[in-house]
């Protein structure tokens, strides 16, 4: 279990503790939370769970993937070092506490 | 009389991706009357692309397969009503009848109607152990099915050599089922993919255990004494031994509430390129439709992003701007650890060119017809397929020789 903090562009914040397993777009999508879009349903596919992880967890996190850095390139908001998909982040332990911010956009 | 404005409110038929998308979409361009979205199974929008592969393997719960919680439909004053079913459309008096005889009426109304797998009109198509797979009960069916296969030791036949076809026996082979498919064509996937693909993915199939058999001729299936399917005979005699059969041979649009309606179908509902029906105050999104282009030819597209980019054509249609949907068309399908991901259509092409090493799994087919790049499909290359997207919107083609020299920009073309 990791409880995963989103806070939204407009600063809506909800945290869902989330199984083991389930990725942060699902957790995201499944608990309300506005601001991931996840349109291909997780496959890596389409780029619309683009979000920012806390800086300071970065090292916390399994490395992308070669696909899920090549799909970053395609994120509607501004790209930056802390860039993830939320579909390619599942919840473990190792992520409790985990903070994550939402773009503007996803399209 | 006095004239009195009806207050705006926008039905939906269909829950599904095009049908969350032009709800949101219509929120999102600052509609404020009632939304109503009509979904005619039990459960809430989900996500359909994990169906043939997470969910059907066993490895999602049902909660992770939500696309929208209802409580964020509900706090964007979107009304959900599952389990609900549309019996008519009334134009003139602009409301939908549902199946329970009550009325409800719209000032707009959005087909998301989505499609119906095509069934097998051959004896035994309908025995028990025959499934198509569409929605999530489908899915659910065919996994349980799937675990008595392997209580029972029975084989999977699959037929149709499509997307859902492959990617069920690609999920069944995770299972250590053996799987069987049968395709008619000679080939995979050959209205899609270039031959040279088409070669790869039926060694990919053959190298995981899977049993192809092209040019296939079924003519029925045989039934045991207990009502369940135990076979798929071939025309030439072969009966291969079946405790699971999915069909997967394409779909048909769901039209059939537009038609009675009235409204113009051909193979779907047909739409402008901003969602608009035949009749203006009705628009449609999704697999639904066939979408008339510029050159009035009718382009039926059943993907993620002809349903969200319909949806939100339609959305804005109704709100009263346009706002077409014109870019290139995209596609994806997992099956085992490859990603095909595909940009643009292929129909038409005469020449191909690869980029990459097809031996490693990692490379992608361009299709030209004369000097014109048409569509382009990536195998676990990402970044050629992000590419090609931009490549096609640009109307920008590299030659043959450029597309196969991995030492040649491609992005130099965008500059």
């Amino acid at each position: 279990m990791a409880h995963i903090t989103f806070i939204e562009a407009s600063g809506q914040s909800t945290t869902v503790n989330l199984a083991d397993g389930w990725s942060l777009m699902q957790g995201a999508t499944a608990n309300g939370v506005d601001g991931i879009l996840g349109e291909c349903g997780g496959s890596c596919a389409c780029a619309t769970c683009h979000c920012y992880v806390d800086e300071a967890r970065l090292g916390d996190l399994p490395p992308a993937s070669a696909g899920e850095l090549e799909m970053l390139e395609n994120v509607a908001a501004e790209r930056r070092p802390n860039s993830r998909l939320a579909c390619q982040l599942k919840a473990s332990a190792a992520l409790e506490g985990l903070i994550v911010h939402l773009p503007e956009t996803q399209e | 009389m006095t004239s009195v404005t009806a207050t705006a409110s926008i039905v939906i038929i269909g829950a599904g991706q095009a049908g969350v998308q032009t709800a949101e979409a219509l929120r999102a361009g600052g509609f404020e009357g009632a939304i109503t979205l009509l979904g005619d199974e039990p459960h809430g929008p989900y996500h359909r692309p994990p169906l043939s592969k997470t969910w059907l393997a066993g490895e999602m719960d049902a909660a992770q397969l939500v696309m929208r919680a209802p409580e964020m439909l509900a706090r964007k004053g979107i009304t959900l009503r599952t389990d609900t079913t549309v019996a008519a459309i009334d134009r003139a008096a602009q409301t939908v009848r549902l199946a329970d005889g009550s009325a409800l009426p719209w000032t707009g109304l959005v087909l998301a109607t989505g499609a119906m797998p095509r069934r097998l009109p051959l004896p035994g198509g309908d025995a028990s152990g025959v499934f198509a797979l569409r929605g999530r009960d489908d899915a659910s069916a065919i996994a349980d099915r799937m675990a008595l296969c392997i209580e029972q030791q029975q084989p999977v036949v699959v037929i149709g050599g499509g997307f859902i076809g492959l990617e069920v026996a690609a999920t069944a082979r995770k299972k250590g089922l053996p799987v069987t498919v049968l395709e008619a064509a000679p080939r995979l996937l050959g209205r899609v993919l270039a031959p040279t693909l088409s070669d790869w993915y039926a060694e990919l199939h053959r190298s995981h255990g899977v049993q192809l058999v092209l040019g296939a001729q079924i003519s029925a299936m045989d039934v045991g004494t207990d009502g369940a399917v135990a076979g798929v005979r071939l025309v030439d005699g072969t009966v291969l031994p079946a405790g699971l059969v999915v069909v997967g041979i394409g779909v048909a649009a769901n039209d059939q509430l537009a038609r009675a309606a009235g409204l113009e179908c051909d193979r779907g509902i047909v739409v402008d390129t901003c969602g608009r029906t035949s009749d203006a105050r009705i628009v449609a999104a999704g697999d639904c439709t066939a979408r008339r282009l510029a050159d009035g030819s009718l382009l039926r597209l059943e993907s993620v992003q002809n349903a969200t980019e319909q949806g939100k054509s339609a959305a804005a249609a109704l709100l009263g701007q346009d706002r077409p949907f014109t870019a290139t068309p995209w596609f994806w399908s997992d099956q085992y650890d490859k990603k095909l991901q595909m940009a643009g259509l292929s129909t038409g092409a005469d020449h191909w060119a690869v980029r990459g090493d097809m031996t490693a799994g990692s490379f992608s087919v361009y299709h030209f017809k004369g000097e014109r790049l048409l569509a382009v499909d990536s195998v676990s290359a990402s970044k050629d397929h992000l590419q090609a997207r931009k490549l096609l919107d640009a109307g920008k083609s590299p030659t043959p020789a450029q597309a196969a020299d991995t030492a040649f920009d491609l992005a130099s073309l965008l500059a």
